[in-house]
């Protein structure tokens, strides 16, 4: 029978800390630049010529539909070669996953907006209002409450989604884990308390997102 | 009388002007040579079986729907030369539809008040003001406060009647405001439009209401796949409908 023993990881707690530090910060940082990013495809599309609008589709769907590990890899070790630039590991990850996010996101902001019933436009227009004004005081406001749900749900998966730029050495909160790893030989303590530290950080952030859910069902 | 009637009819300015107007949807040709013109003060009803155009024609006054040839002159400003701004003539053009689409998340006075701020720059208490002058018009000043899926489909529709004529329009066009009410809300409805009526608004109503095309209509036109097919002063148009199509029409509806 294995005999469990956590105690040695509290010699480590620096450590774990830092990377929790470092996988909160990509996160957040991601989510930022990513929604904007997708809001401003988002926009692009729906207000651009079929032209244009394919060219967006091309490189959206590339991030949509290959994996984030093969988009990391590429971008840290391809993309250097071909441009004959240097990329930090830390500059490719925040790229890759600043993309990858924008690619869901700008698709859910898109969505959100056209699902907003053709009578809202209709009557928004009849009442000789432009573009902007309708879309910040009439659409806006009814798509980001659809918006909402699945923009939580794409976030919480983005946080486990930075646990890949462990690959190219980023000391993220799974890094630091392997270095402990490698050091202790004690991957099933190791691995168990940073699978924790991913729940703690994760369960309350889809309470919320449940609890925002069922508040935005009940108001107008 | 009647003659008289016209002949004032006649001398009073073209509000509306409709020429050669023709719209295809891909092989379907959904308007056809489509003359219509309508002065200052008159109210049209159009009538005809589903499927006929009529509301087609309708959302081409305030360019809700593109046409593909002719021309639709509005208070002097011909839609198919104006791209940009179609902004300026859909103010004056106000519209209710049969769905009511108020905006769900504004409640009844912001639903009034949105536009009068964001396109007429009306400051927010002016803007309130006026639009608690459409609201007891419309005889629902009390639920100023609600939200629109807090309130009855008539006083919905009713709400919606006063939101457009908050931007002072000078043409109100109906697209079968009655069509999605249950029975016991169209009079309430019905009632605000012929009120509406006798205040001299411009009204085009697309409408299968015939008592209200008796009461208040100057002129029904009656449509039938894609072109009008006769027009005329209401006793006339019930008492000795000229076609053929009108009657067959009639004697279903009536």
């Amino acid at each position: 029978m294995y005999q469990w023993d956590f105690t040695f990881l509290f010699k480590y707690s620096s450590l774990i800390a830092s990377g929790i530090v470092v996988t909160l910060a990509f996160t957040i940082a991601t989510i930022v630049a990513g929604a904007l990013l997708g809001l401003i495809i988002g926009m692009a599309r729906l207000n651009c010529g079929r032209f244009i609008s394919g060219i967006i589709v091309f490189f959206v769907e590339i991030f949509r539909c290959t994996p984030p590990l093969v988009q990391l890899v590429w971008f840290y070790y391809a993309l250097p070669v071909l441009m004959q630039v240097e990329i930090s590991g830390i500059s490719a990850a925040f790229i890759v996953l600043t993309l990858y996010v924008a690619s869901f996101y700008a698709e859910i902001f898109r969505g959100g907006i056209l699902s907003i019933d053709r009578g809202q436009w209709e009557a928004a227009r009849m009442l000789g209002m432009r573009y902007w004004p309708m879309m910040l005081t009439i659409i806006l406001p009814q798509a980001i409450k659809r918006m909402i749900p699945p923009f939580m749900n794409q976030s919480v998966i983005q946080l486990k989604t930075t646990s890949l730029v462990s690959t190219i050495a980023v000391p993220d909160l799974l890094y630091n884990g392997m270095l402990i790893t490698a050091e202790t030989y004690r991957p099933l303590e190791v691995y168990t308390c940073i699978a924790i530290v991913y729940l703690a950080l994760l369960f309350p952030a889809t309470r919320i997102a449940e609890r925002l859910e069922n508040k935005l069902k009940v108001g107008h | 009388m009647e003659a008289n009637t016209q002949m004032a009819q006649a001398g009073r300015e073209k509000m509306i002007d409709i020429i050669g107007l023709n719209k295809w949807y891909g092989p379907l040709h959904v308007l056809k040579n489509i003359d219509l013109t309508v002065r200052r003060g008159e109210r049209i009803v159009i009538a005809g079986p589903s499927g006929s155009g009529k509301s087609t024609l309708i959302r081409c006054i305030n360019r809700l729907e593109d046409f593909t040839e002719g021309s639709v002159i509005v208070d002097g400003t011909d839609l198919a030369k104006t791209t940009r701004r179609l902004d300026l003539v859909r103010r004056n053009v106000g519209m209710v539809f049969q769905h009511f689409n108020l905006f769900p998340h504004l409640t009844i006075l912001e639903n009034c008040t949105v536009a009068q701020r964001w396109v007429l720059g009306t400051n927010r208490a002016k803007a309130a003001e006026i639009a608690m002058h459409y609201l007891e018009r419309v005889k629902i000043p009390d639920q100023a406060s609600k939200y629109p899926g807090q309130i009855s489909g008539g006083q919905q529709q009713r709400v919606a009647i006063a939101r457009s004529l908050c931007m002072a329009p000078k043409v109100m066009l109906f697209d079968e405001p009655t069509s999605a009410l249950d029975p016991e809300m169209i009079k309430e409805v019905l009632d605000t439009m012929v009120d509406l009526a006798r205040d001299g608004m411009t009204m085009i109503c697309v409408t299968h209401e015939m008592g209200f095309a008796r009461e208040v209509a100057d002129r029904v036109v009656f449509m039938d796949r894609g072109e009008i097919v006769e027009q005329n002063d209401p006793i006339s148009f019930f008492r000795n409908p000229r076609e053929e199509r009108t009657r067959n029409f009639l004697s279903r509806i009536l």
